[in-house]
């Protein structure tokens, strides 16, 4: 008996103490059902972005899209607490390839490197090479032919064919159809992308003329106002022109206007959706504007950084494209859509 | 000698003569070509160029250069609009360009003049310099663009009188005005006889070092005044042009029309005839649809023609001439 009796004894204290367990315990679950659950992850995900080194080279900075891109990124790397700079290659593709080596060749060297490629080909081979040396490699919104851990930007072909279809729909029958293409340098991915975009369209529709096919050099305002004015002389009855960039094309638009055909000549021209894309709209300096909307590619931008940073595997084994989608907007749009400006990027 | 008596070719004819046989084949063959509308917007495309070249001709007529010509048209015309953008006075800010473009000029001029460092050294720091500045300090964007603030001055560049922009009046204008301070005044022959040889002029009393601390600060006060032609023509300023090649195209109207790089000849007439042949080629090609690498071509090739044939005709003189002059 006295044996049960010690249990019962036992037995008593235990139940209290179940009892007190199950209490501290429903305490707890009514305490967490406050909000208060660790995340496991949580640790993890801000211990990765620790001493990580984050650079980014644009082709030059001083744009509205480059200086946005920039200010976004920037915010990203301090609230995650990793560290951002700028190397400005200046608009010299060689002072670019330059800066790209000395990160290749630095110790230690950056985890990612966010590239704007100048041109199709000339950082694609150190692209690759820093990808080998274990660098994360992201392009924005100028890709190179090499694929690399992540791309974000705009799909200049679908500019191309978006600006050319609203063309094609403009200069219908009762117009002359004669079109003018004003490109941007030579060998630059918008240019050639965006060439392949207007010629998946135009090729379907033979009726269209271009008149004439003219790079307006490195982005050249004078340039575009000048081949627009030659061209509205030959040809005043001139349709449309496609232009290749918001800043030049304000210059396009200024040529138009100058000669008095605002409304009869359109405009249609791209950028990244800024003050400029407003403005020029505003002015009926264009007529039709594709966006790429740079608070959102910045986003992208961003969301690859954070995933390169976590990957665990090399680089060059996942490779992964975000093609902005596009905005169109036209003068209609004006008094309904706000266009961002970097103090309003937060 | 009997060479002496028929018409003397030299440079600024030579190019005089390139320049009206491409002027007639192509307003024979270009349909288009020849007519007002079209000549006006040659013209119109050309106005800035030219005004820059007036600028470039009297610092190189001093035996001098100026290579921070395009960043002094961009980044004091920003710095004005910029100004007038964030509210400030439109006379407040041109006061403070214009200001801003003397002291620029100013610093080039004395650093040529007194500290006898080589102009094209010079005037490639300051230009690399006042880019910078523009992108790193004084300026928001790299782009500005033609606030309402600056509507006072929008005739400067973006109206017409009689169906002629107001661009290329502008450009008349200052090429009778230099070519008046050039010819008439007496700095200006002090100019030709510095440019000529600087020795000399020295010993015959001339202030060589005041004057040519003038020459940059004049090319620095034409600069500004091209820059606001451009911008009120182009709806807004984009200072990245530092980066394109204009200021070799400057260079190249100077040149062209034989003003010598050594100093000492040439007159507005040249930059007239050589920014005419730039003008023309330029027009022809684009309404013949070259892509813009021939375009350039092409005008390389019209160099170094010019400039062969010119050393063919008026060999160097070895009096004066020096090793390693350009």
């Amino acid at each position: 008996m006295t044996l049960f009796n010690r249990k019962s004894r036992w037995g008593t204290k235990s139940l209290f103490a179940l009892a007190l367990a199950a209490m501290v315990g429903m305490v707890g679950v009514a305490h967490a059902q406050d909000g208060a659950i660790k995340d496991p992850e949580r640790t993890h995900y801000y211990e990765v972005f620790k001493n990580k080194r984050v650079v980014f080279v644009p082709v030059f900075m001083g744009l509205d899209l480059t200086e946005g891109w920039s200010k976004m990124m920037s915010i990203q790397a301090k609230r995650l607490g990793y560290s951002y700079e700028v190397r400005n290659a200046n608009f010299d593709t060689s002072a670019g390839v330059q800066i790209l080596t000395q990160l290749l060749n630095e110790k230690p060297k950056p985890d990612v490197v966010v590239i704007q490629n100048p041109d199709v080909t000339s950082y694609a081979k150190l692209e690759k090479q820093m990808e080998d040396a274990g660098i994360y490699v992201i392009q924005l919104n100028m890709k190179s032919l090499t694929m690399t851990t992540g791309f974000a930007g705009a799909d200049a072909t679908v500019i191309g064919e978006t600006q050319a279809d609203w063309v094609v729909k403009q200069c219908g029958p009762n117009t002359s159809r004669k079109i003018l293409i004003l490109n941007g340098p030579t060998t630059a991915p918008w240019t050639v992308y965006m060439q392949e975009g207007y010629n998946n369209v135009l090729s379907k529709n033979p009726d269209i003329k271009v008149v004439a096919r003219q790079s307006i050099g490195n982005y050249d305002s004078s340039k575009a106002k000048s081949i627009t004015e030659v061209t509205l002389k030959q040809h005043p009855d001139l349709c449309a022109i496609m232009g290749v960039w918001d800043i030049p094309d304000l210059a396009t638009g200024a040529a138009v206007k100058d000669a008095g055909k605002s409304g009869k000549v359109l405009v249609s021209t791209s950028g990244g959706g800024g003050e400029v894309a407003c403005k020029g709209l505003q002015t009926k300096a264009f007529d039709h504007y594709v966006s790429y909307d740079v608070p959102g590619q910045s986003r992208d931008v961003n969301d690859l950084i954070q995933m390169a940073l976590q990957l665990r595997d090399k680089p060059g084994k996942i490779k992964v494209a975000h093609y902005t989608p596009l905005s169109v907007l036209t003068q209609a749009d004006v008094d309904s859509h706000k266009c961002w400006t970097i103090d309003s990027l937060k | 000698m009997t060479s002496k008596h028929i018409i003397r070719l030299d440079q600024q004819s030579i190019v005089f003569l390139i320049s009206l046989i491409i002027f007639c084949c192509f307003s024979i063959f270009l349909p288009n070509f020849f007519t007002v509308g079209n000549l006006i917007a040659m013209m119109r495309s050309i106005s800035v160029l030219a005004i820059l070249g007036l600028g470039m001709a009297i610092v190189v007529i001093g035996r001098g250069i100026d290579l921070s010509m395009v960043a002094l048209m961009a980044v004091p015309t920003a710095l004005v609009m910029t100004m007038v953008d964030s509210g400030n006075g439109l006379v407040l800010s041109i006061t403070v360009g214009t200001g801003f473009a003397i002291i620029a000029g100013g610093i080039s001029g004395l650093l040529v003049a007194y500290a006898e460092i080589p102009a094209l050294f010079v005037t490639l720091a300051t230009g690399l310099a006042l880019a910078g500045l523009g992108q790193v300090g004084i300026l928001k964007a790299d782009m500005v663009s033609w606030s309402d603030g600056m509507n006072p001055i929008r005739w400067i560049g973006g109206a017409s009188l009689f169906g002629i922009p107001s661009s290329i009046l502008v450009a008349a204008f200052m090429f009778i005005a230099v070519g008046w301070f050039l010819k008439k005044t007496k700095i200006g022959r002090f100019i030709y006889s510095i440019g000529d040889n600087p020795n000399t002029a020295r010993t015959t009393g001339i202030s060589v070092r005041p004057i040519m601390v003038l020459q940059y600060i004049l090319a620095a006060l034409i600069a500004l005044l091209a820059g606001f032609v451009m911008a009120a023509s182009n709806n807004l300023m984009d200072t990245r042009i530092y980066n394109l090649s204009l200021i070799y195209d400057v260079i190249l109207v100077v040149v062209l029309g034989g003003i010598g790089l050594s100093g000492g000849r040439g007159g507005v007439w040249s930059v007239l005839v050589g920014t005419l042949l730039v003008g023309i080629v330029f027009n022809g090609m684009t309404i013949m649809n070259f892509p813009l690498d021939i375009q350039d071509l092409f005008k390389g090739i019209i160099l170094l023609i010019a400039i062969a044939v010119d050393s063919f005709l008026n060999p160097r003189n070895e009096e004066t001439a020096q090793q390693g002059d350009i």
